[in-house]
């Protein structure tokens, strides 16, 4: 298991919004987290790579255990791509100097080879005559495709998506998820949270369905989409289709 | 009443020599004073920010204290009553030089405080996410885009503190105003010489604002 979590709790102040999660990933899977907002699915993600801290419970990832204060986080965190919903790109940075920069910091790159990288990850997202642009002349679809491969020139093993998709007008959805559909079959370790049911089910092998800071159902996408054993599963659903 | 005209103007040929050499004191005090003052307005701003109590509060205090006080008063105290406690006095310059540089840090301080805090959190969670550092994603990602935020307040500071040097004509700096009061008194001119001094000192703060308008359009431009 790359991941594994137990019996995870987080609170901020006397808010609990994850009551007790049990959740493992296996190496190449492809995990969707849907839920109603507020039901604690981004902060779930968030733990994952410790940018929220850790109440109680156990979060190993690829061997780490998150939860202890002493590991050195940068080095976790070098391993776990994310893409967040603001897409987060550096404004003040063109495409490809974005891409560059944390191999440069972190992995000790050379310049060049920093840019041959990130070159290879623009052709791949499809945004290769973009590298010299600056984020604020992309549209959302674009960033968002520039932030994976921005993760990805970490090479990570994991990847976490947070609602990837949910600040971006509709026409420009199907772009970016085409792109993480791609790194699916490439056999990447990947974590979504999403309300794009779509993907969820074609992508996804499994899907966990969280609810007011649990996971109340999770299993095969397909069962849980047109067979949910929870009436709450199958409450939400019938909202958001 | 007497007309504009009525000054001897031209007398003030004379002493352009002197004043220059007050403008000069004015510059390098301000100059030297200012870099000092960005200095320790960076680490106290960010100080502002660290989550370390001890660190935090030794911050406030500074600016607190800086901030509470007339910059006439901290010059007199460091000139006059310093050298009382550590029977040395300083040269009334570098005197001069360090009430800037403490002065303008403190308020700098604050510019640098509110610019990083101004800067989208999601800048800190990605560099972070990618693995770097909190003083790398600092220095790489979030000083840049905070310091083009603080470049209008910044030189809103340093031309408050470009005047705020004329104080320091009371510890006997040789300044642009100390320069035009010694003039004035031994030569009985002083319309003709304080108006002078005071267009100096409004050459200097235009020229800045100038200067630091192009920066900012050029910043503007990239990205």
């Amino acid at each position: 298991m790359i991941i594994e979590v137990t019996d995870l709790h987080k609170s901020f102040g006397d808010n609990e919004v994850l009551t007790g999660i049990d959740l493992s990933v296996s190496d190449g899977e492809v995990v969707c987290v849907i839920g109603p907002s507020g039901s604690g699915k981004s902060t779930l993600l968030r733990c994952l790579n410790r940018l929220e801290d850790i109440t109680g419970g156990d979060v190993v990832v690829d061997g780490h255990r998150l939860s202890d204060r002493n590991i050195r986080i940068d080095d976790v965190r070098a391993e776990i791509g994310m893409v967040f919903q603001q897409f987060n790109l550096f404004p003040h940075k063109s495409v490809i100097e974005n891409i560059m920069l944390a191999p440069m910091m972190v992995r000790q790159l050379g310049k060049e080879q920093a840019r041959e990288r990130g070159r290879a990850l623009l052709a791949k997202v499809g945004l290769a005559e973009k590298e010299n642009e600056y984020p604020s002349r992309l549209s959302g679809g674009q960033q968002q495709r520039v932030a994976i491969a921005r993760a990805l020139a970490m090479e990570p093993k994991i990847m976490l998506f947070d609602e990837p998709t949910s600040a971006l007008d509709p026409e420009l959805v199907g772009e970016v998820l085409a792109v993480m559909k791609q790194l699916a079959l490439e056999g990447m370790t990947m974590v979504v949270v999403t309300h794009e049911m779509g993907f969820a089910r074609e992508v996804g092998d499994r899907v966990i369905f969280m609810d007011d800071g649990v996971i109340v159902e999770e299993g095969d996408p397909v069962q849980v989409f047109d067979n949910p054993r929870h009436t709450r599963t199958r409450a939400f659903l019938d909202r958001v289709r | 009443m007497r007309s504009l005209w009525d000054f001897n103007w031209v007398g003030v040929l004379e002493f352009l020599p002197q004043l220059g050499v007050g403008l000069l004191y004015t510059l390098l005090v301000s100059v030297v004073g200012l870099v000092i003052g960005f200095v320790l307005g960076a680490i106290f701003g960010l100080a502002r920010l660290s989550r370390f109590k001890i660190v935090y509060a030794i911050a406030s205090i500074y600016i607190e204290v800086i901030r509470g006080t007339p910059l006439l008063v901290q010059a007199i105290w460091l000139f006059f009553a310093l050298p009382l406690i550590i029977k040395y006095t300083l040269p009334s310059v570098l005197a001069g030089i360090i009430v800037i540089g403490i002065n303008s840090g403190a308020y700098i301080a604050e510019i640098v405080r509110g610019a990083v805090q101004s800067i989208d959190k999601g800048q800190m969670e990605a560099g972070r996410s990618l693995g770097m550092s909190h003083h790398i994603t600092m220095l790489k990602v979030i000083w840049p885009q905070a310091f083009k935020r603080m470049i209008p307040p910044l030189g809103n500071q340093f031309i408050i503190s470009i005047k705020d040097t004329s104080l320091l004509s009371v510890i006997l700096v040789p300044e642009l105003l100390f320069q035009g009061r010694t003039i004035a008194s031994n030569h009985f001119n002083s319309v003709e010489i304080y108006t002078t001094v005071a267009v100096f000192y409004l050459a200097i703060t235009l020229t800045l604002s100038f200067v630091l308008r192009r920066t900012e359009k050029r910043l503007e431009l990239r990205a």
